[in-house]
């Protein structure tokens, strides 16, 4: 690890605003740094903090959450669902030993490629600082990775 | 070894993803080392939309006998169903094809060819492990309800509601002004041919209002949607007019006789004067007037009813009260226009402190025949001509302060008024201008009439309009300071009138209503259009179609274009009498569900129910949106989604990280980081 150190970002976006601001990112060729990974789900709603676990023990390095701003969900209010998990989510990574800024919550209009782009950039720089997740080992040695997926 | 068989498709689209990802490479990769995950063929293609590119697909899915497909191209909202079409085609269900992003969210935004060859990897490999999991589908057929909203009675809203109905379907015209007709009604003369706004507008009114299938709804506004494309429900207050327009017959003595005068900001942009019981202009359709009640003596003061003893039916009703109806559609049309640019704004030019500086609407009332002045072009006095106007263009358009865009018209309208201007006073006309923009069919030759006129041009954007006279000849007159760009050096030039070529905006609330009806705005504040070029009409959400300026600046011939497209492609649907949807719906294993009600509030369309008596939740397909925030919360993992099942993105996730685990692939590409 003394090269630069290249983290792995898994980012969850939603197909009404933040995928199609990445979309747009992408048309108006606005660069970012390749160190994020797209993933598109319906709805900031639809994320389940499950999907966040598993990315950490997969080997992602930080978690962009993206959807649409607060009171401009297609779905009416998910969005809001979205804000309240996340806010617990990081509670419950900080007691797995996880620094709750390598999870991120990014809001991005379908308008916004330039602002996705933004946060991406200074994510990547923010996880970047951070180093690579070192994840912390049970007492026997055992990686507490596994117990992580039995969740 | 997986006992699918996956073909994996990676598109150069020219040179646009090949110029930065490696893709022979990427599909080499993905034969070799995705291999134990079912990949039988891998290849790549210069254009794998192209009839040729969708044929092999086909091909391969016959002859390798193919269970899933993963296209590695572009975005998804633009060819996924391209893609599933060539599948079909091949006998493979449709929903088995996987479009991964690898131009908009890889060769697009970033430079290193390594680092963008390595993640187009990863996004393959993330596809492949997605459509492992992927069920076959069948997409959700839903009746068109046959009736079609339509909200705005400009002239594009007028446009797509007689189209629709002429073709025989039931429109439904909600206008929340009196009258419908708009803008447009508010000029005298369009540009470049200069017939009349009302000769050719007022026949299309008075179609609407006597057409057999058109419903309008004037005063009245949307206050609620519910529902889907073929099947809205939508809640419309009809506002108390105070008129009973089963008797009115539109006489008009009460607005003669109605003792209140009240500045008509609207209509007449502050010209001129309406009474308090009013319709906005004599050819205004419906014909029946509406009490303003912020403004009517009786409601302020209890006393007066002048129009109720002098109205020969009876119809003045002064308890009405505002009526709220439900209406079913299958389609919308939102119409809802613009906002002209408040000059007050910008300062400099004085409008609101100097008298004779006019904005381009209050010039139109002005040329208008049956305007305040009778179509006199006159100072603000009322009675004196000018003998010198300055017009100036851009006007809170093409401006960092206010808005970039340009707002489209404002030069050919200052055209035509320079024309009306020479052509009515004789006076000396300068137009200071940045670019002069006359691009569509016969706008040109518009432009080289009015020079051919003698009216000036001055190039450069003007500084100020001041009344603060320096020099002989500038007494008593708006002086106009511009910096003459292809002259090359600064004048001060004195008229008796300016008009401020002010641009177009967004509606003050087109926020609220593009929230209303599900849709999303530009950070301009117009409307987003499906797609800027291929589909310009529609939007992100199923059955709500945008026509005119309500999608940006756009002058009369393009907001009828819109107008009719958006009919068209909601004909289209009626037509069919239905319309497949994404399969996209979650459901609940009963066998699973424990009852314990946690995904009961969630659901902002009532797609949910709980049933006491089996103490199971249950999900109307026919209402769920499929956003999946119920399947996010049940803990018992009784709720599933398809399309997006918590398997397949959690089989996406393990795919699109596999190479973190093959260190000899590690590349570093700090130097990408920087340069972005």
């Amino acid at each position: 690890m003394t090269e630069a150190f290249e983290p792995v970002i898994v980012g969850f976006t939603c197909n009404w605003c933040s995928y199609r601001a990445a979309d747009l990112a992408g048309t108006a060729r606005i660069k970012y740094p390749p160190n994020i990974r797209l993933i598109r789900l319906m709805c900031s709603g639809r994320l389940d903090p499950t999907f966040v676990f598993k990315a950490f023990s997969s080997g992602a390095d930080g978690v962009m959450i993206t959807g649409c701003h607060p009171g401009e969900c297609h779905y009416v209010e998910q969005n809001y669902k979205a804000m309240r998990r996340f806010i617990l989510l990081q509670r419950t990574l900080a007691q797995f030993g996880i620094e709750p800024r390598r999870v991120r919550l990014v809001w991005a209009s379908a308008a916004e490629g330039h602002r996705l782009a933004e946060e991406i950039t200074n994510m990547v720089e923010e996880v970047r600082q951070l180093g690579p997740l070192n994840w912390p080992t049970a007492p026997d040695g055992v990686q507490v990775t596994r117990s992580v997926e039995a969740i | 070894m997986s006992k699918e068989r996956i073909g994996v498709y990676v598109c150069h689209c020219g040179t646009n993803i090949a110029g930065v990802v490696d893709v022979e490479e990427v599909a080499q990769w993905a034969a070799g080392r995705l291999k134990d995950r079912g990949v039988v063929i891998a290849r790549d293609y210069k254009f794998m939309c192209s009839s040729l590119g969708q044929e092999m697909i086909a091909k391969d899915i016959h002859e390798l006998g193919l269970t899933r497909v993963v296209v590695a191209a572009c975005s998804p909202h633009l060819h996924e169903q391209t893609f599933r079409t060539a599948c079909k085609r091949g006998g493979l269900n449709p929903y088995l094809c996987e479009l991964v992003s690898i131009r908009e969210q890889v060769s697009w935004v970033h430079t290193n060819k390594i680092a963008a060859t390595y993640k187009a990897e990863a996004v393959v490999s993330g596809g492949v492990e997605r459509v492992l999991q992927q069920v076959p589908l069948e997409p959700l057929h839903v009746p068109i309800h046959p009736a079609t909203l339509v909200v705005g009675g400009g002239i594009a809203g007028i446009q797509a509601a007689l189209e629709i109905a002429d073709a025989g379907y039931h429109v439904y015209l909600v206008e929340r002004e009196p009258s419908i007709g708009g803008h447009m009604a508010q000029f005298d003369k369009t540009f470049p041919t200069l017939d009349c706004a009302a000769c050719i507008l007022t026949p299309k009114m008075v179609s609407i209002g006597t057409h057999p299938n058109v419903t309008m709804l004037t005063w009245s506004e949307v206050e609620r949607v519910d529902g889907y494309v073929g099947n809205f429900t939508v809640t419309v207050r009809k506002k108390a007019r105070y008129v009973n327009t089963e008797l009115c017959t539109g006489c008009g003595i009460c607005q003669e006789k109605c003792p209140k005068k009240v500045v008509d900001d609207i209509f007449e942009a502050g010209l001129g004067y309406r009474k308090a019981v009013y319709t906005p202009f004599p050819q205004a359709v419906p014909k029946f007037p509406v009490i303003d009640r912020d403004n009517c003596i009786y409601y302020e003061k209890g006393t007066c009813r002048a129009c109720e003893k002098l109205c020969p039916t009876g119809a003045i009703e002064f308890n009405q009260k505002d009526e709220i109806l439900t209406l079913q559609v299958g389609n919308i049309v939102l119409a809802t226009g613009y906002d002209l640019f408040d000059p007050r704004r910008n300062p400099h030019y004085g409008y609101g402190r100097l008298a004779n500086v006019f904005t381009s609407l209050e010039f139109e009332r002005l040329s208008n025949a049956a305007g305040p002045t009778d179509g006199k072009l006159v100072l603000r006095d009322g009675i004196t001509e000018p003998r010198t106007v300055g017009i100036i263009h851009c006007v809170g358009s093409r401006d960092r302060y206010f808005n970039n865009y340009c707002s489209a018209i404002c030069c050919m309208q200052s055209l035509k008024f320079a024309h009306l201007l020479k052509e009515h006073t004789g006076a000396t006309v300068y137009n200071f201008y940045i670019d002069m923009r006359t691009p569509a069919k016969a706008y040109d030759e518009f432009y080289q009439r009015v020079l051919s006129e003698g009216v000036l041009f001055v190039r450069g954007r003007v500084a100020e309009v001041t009344d603060a006279a320096r020099l002989r000849g500038e007494e008593g007159k708006l002086i106009i300071q511009v910096e003459d760009t292809l002259a090359g050096k600064q004048r001060r030039i004195p008229v008796d009138m300016v008009v401020l070529a002010a641009g177009l905006q967004p509606r003050h609330d087109a926020k609220d209503v593009a929230k209303l009806f599900g849709i999303s705005c530009s950070s301009d504040g117009w409307l987003t259009e499906r797609h800027p070029k291929l589909d310009p009409v529609a939007t992100m959400t199923e059955g709500i179609f945008i026509a005119g300026c309500v999608q940006g600046p756009k002058d009369i011939p393009a907001s009828v274009a819109q107008g009719a497209a958006a009919s068209a492609r909601i004909l289209g649907r009626i037509h069919q009498g239905e319309i497949a949807l994404e399969p996209i719906r979650a459901s609940v294993d009963a066998d699973k569900c424990s009852g314990c009600r946690i995904c009961n509030d969630l659901c902002p369309f009532n797609a949910i129910t709980f049933h006491a008596d089996r103490m199971v939740t249950e999900i109307n397909p026919a209402l769920c949106q499929g956003c999946g925030t119920c399947v996010a919360a049940c803990p018992a993992a009784a709720i599933s989604g398809t399309m997006f099942s918590n398997e397949q993105i959690l089989a996406q996730i393990e795919g699109l990280l596999l190479l973190n685990l093959n260190p000899e692939r590690a590349v570093t590409y700090a130097s990408e980081a920087v340069a972005a």
